[in-house]
């Protein structure tokens, strides 16, 4: 029953919490002049008119911090249900933990020698 | 059968956010807005997780699917110009793919739902209990590198996605120099 | 019987009133859920003030002080005057997402709160993930920013929204190693159940590595100096929020300034024993008091810090994180990890809800072990820096002698035909 009620709450408080936000902005629409005209809603670049696609190609280098990213993650959400359990475990068990985080490791050297985390 | 509670409330307002998020994905033609479609499916896949008393995989699944790859998937959208705004259908292979999706669709009914379905189902559900295993995330870190447990399929998840970043960077990168 | 009815038996008061258990129960949650909503509400029109005061006086101004007893009511004034501004939505901008921005941002840094141990009774959900919950809303974060600088149709809201995903992503991993520590000392997730292995001894004194690396990575994620680069005034103009007016722009800033109280707040609790202090088990209310003290104390020196340390180039951000920070939390990982098996066959583990004199064996160990990282961190920096200056000097020379080369050349050479 703990366990129920503890994420009750969470999940009442993920509606709350997109409530809050919404009121003021939704009084806001109600307070705030509405004058709109072409000028005003221009996009602002310091006042020089704005040339071209707003949606250009960005660089492959983002996406390449995004995939180290995504394997980083992915290995450490292993090491957590080790962590959790490291009171419970022998030597063997930091013996396997250190194998995996040399796996680690060895990627991320990959990625430092093969200049893949430099920002061009 | 179903009884009305807060776990009933909670799965029907969860079914519809990946019911919805998945038909907005497949339906819009901006791949920016499919992203956030996908994102609002996945949290409801997260919502299942918790209801099914595995919060470890519901905080998992928001921090890799949400937090990792809808954004690499918005990055590798960036990637590819002008496919924002893309208009018409590129896709001519619709059909296939929407018969292929079907296919595995009844595949895994076949697969999954079939054998627990009512009484008379090839396995009986009240029968086949949870893992007596692994109860909650301490279990799991034990099981994980216990000598006769999951010790080796550990250690080869990290080879696997150590070569998986190789690999990533050696195809995503530009080697011509 | 007549039972006087407070907060902590709401349902059972309920029941006895004449309503379901259910009903009962949902209303006490509900009750719960809005009481722990609006604190991070009230404690953002101070955050403001605070900001503000603190950066004037390193500054030698005085900071607001004219609304209210030493201004404490200008942020009431600028929120009232931002209801009533216009609210401009550029052309071309994706009207529903470009709403839907500033509420995600500010609804995942309020969702923080849910889990937040304020005493050792009262706290929102004790979710046995805690550490993790902090982690994955932490990462929704990052869908705001995304969307808040794509649906803008602004160059520099894109360009900054790219960057920044670039830098929370990249600050996330070191991050996360360093939130690997406390879990394997407390051997719980749960943020209740770490406040409460810290009974002994702070974590910060156990593994001072991790508490910096925790709190650089906070830094980062919450966008302050010195890696302030979302908003990079000089450069972008403002980051993925440029577009945003009014309310909007409110909300983006309000959450800011919460993230950063957030993320001192969760220090205070993992590493500086939450809510522990003297006394706090005969009252429980005294460790709202301490834990609001220590957070106060790691707030104000992130203010500080910000308004004194000029802000990182985005190369340097991703080599300090990629090339520092990530090793360093990598070897930090595997040190503890050590030490704890070492600890536990020397027999100097203490038990749990030991005194501080059982935990100083294992802190002297803990601490001797992260002044070795220190010490070697600090000495690889230094070859680095040696290396770096030794191939800029080398430069430089050679400059130099190009320089005088062309100088003499022109004067030298025959004039004429």
């Amino acid at each position: 029953m703990a366990l129920v009620n503890e994420w009750a709450y969470i999940g009442l408080f993920f509606a709350v919490a997109w409530i809050f936000p919404l009121l003021p902005i939704i009084g806001a629409r109600f307070l705030a002049p509405a004058k709109p005209n072409v000028i005003k809603q221009s996009t602002y670049e310091c006042g020089v008119e704005t040339v071209g696609d707003t949606w250009v190609q960005f660089k492959v280098q983002y996406y390449i911090y995004g995939l180290i990213f995504l394997v980083f993650d992915v290995e450490i959400i292993f090491l957590f249900p080790w962590a959790l359990a490291y009171n419970q475990l022998d030597f063997f068990g930091f013996a396997a933990g250190l194998l995996f985080i040399f796996f680690l490791f060895d990627a991320l050297v990959y990625a430092w020698r093969k200049d893949a985390l430099e920002w061009l | 059968m179903l009884e009305f509670n807060a776990s009933t409330v909670a799965f029907v307002v969860m079914t519809l956010f990946i019911l919805g998020g998945a038909l907005g994905v497949v339906t819009t033609r901006n791949l920016i807005h499919a992203t956030l479609y996908l994102i609002l499916s996945l949290f409801g896949v997260a919502g299942y997780f918790v209801l099914l008393s595995a919060p470890f995989l519901a905080a998992v699944q928001v921090l890799v699917y949400i937090g990792a790859i809808a954004i690499l998937i918005v990055f590798a959208v960036m990637l590819t110009r002008s496919m924002t705004r893309m208009s018409e259908i590129l896709n001519g292979q619709w059909l296939l793919s929407a018969i292929v999706g079907a296919g595995l669709f009844l595949l895994l009914v076949i697969g999954v739902i079939l054998p627990t379905w009512g009484n008379g189902g090839l396995l009986d559900a009240t029968v086949s209990a949870p893992s007596q295993v692994v109860i909650d995330t301490v279990d799991l870190g034990k099981a994980l590198v216990d000598r006769n447990g999951f010790v080796l399929p550990f250690e080869v998840a990290s080879l696997l996605l150590t070569a998986a970043m190789i690999g990533a960077i050696v195809i995503a990168r530009d080697d011509t120099e | 019987m007549d039972t006087v009815c407070s907060i902590n038996n709401l349902a059972r008061c309920l029941v006895e009133g004449g309503f379901s258990p259910d009903l009962a129960n949902l209303l006490t949650l509900l009750g719960g859920v809005v009481l722990v909503a609006t604190i991070p509400l009230v404690t953002v029109i101070f955050l403001i003030w605070i900001e503000r005061k603190v950066a004037a006086r390193v500054q030698d101004r005085l900071g607001p002080n004219r609304v209210g007893p030493v201004g404490l009511l200008q942020t009431v004034a600028d929120a009232l005057k931002m209801l009533t501004k216009e609210d401009i939505t550029p052309t071309g901008a994706d009207k529903f997402i470009y709403n839907l921005a500033p509420v995600i941002a500010f609804a995942t840094v309020i969702l923080m709160w849910a889990v937040v141990p304020f005493t050792p009774l009262h706290i929102g959900a004790d979710v046995g993930i805690g550490v993790l919950y902090f982690m994955a809303v932490a990462s929704i974060g990052t869908v705001k920013i995304m969307v808040a600088g794509w649906s803008s149709n602004n160059k520099y809201a894109l360009l900054g929204a790219f960057r920044t995903i670039a830098q929370l992503l990249s600050y996330e991993v070191p991050l996360v190693l360093s939130l690997l520590i406390p879990v394997m000392l407390a051997g719980t997730m749960s943020l209740q159940g770490i406040t409460e292995a810290q009974g002994g001894m702070w974590y910060l004194f156990i593994a001072p590595v991790a508490a910096f690396l925790f709190y650089v990575a906070n830094l980062a994620e919450t966008g302050r100096a010195p890696f302030d680069l979302l908003e990079a005034e000089s450069e972008i103009i403002a980051g993925y929020n440029i577009e945003y007016s009014g309310f909007k722009w409110g909300m983006f800033m309000a959450s800011e300034f919460l993230h950063a109280f957030t993320a001192a707040l969760f220090f205070a609790i993992i590493f500086m024993g939450g809510w522990w202090g003297p006394f706090v088990q005969e009252v429980p209310l005294l460790g709202a008091l301490y834990l609001v003290g220590k957070t106060a104390i790691v707030y104000v020196f992130g203010l500080v810090l910000r308004a004194t340390v000029p802000r990182v180039r985005i190369d340097q951000l991703m080599a300090l994180n990629w090339k520092f920070l990530v090793p360093l939390a990598i070897a930090n990982v595997l040190v503890i990890a050590f030490l704890i098996q070492v600890l536990k066959a020397l027999g100097l583990m203490p038990v749990p809800g030991a005194d501080i004199i059982a935990h100083l064996p294992m802190t002297v160990v803990m601490l001797l072990g992260n002044l070795v990282i220190i010490a070697v961190a600090m000495q690889v920096l230094r070859n680095q820096g040696r290396e770096e200056k030794m191939a800029q000097e080398a430069r430089m020379a050679a400059r130099q002698q190009r320089v005088v080369k062309e100088v003499r050349t022109p004067a030298g050479a025959p004039v004429g035909d």
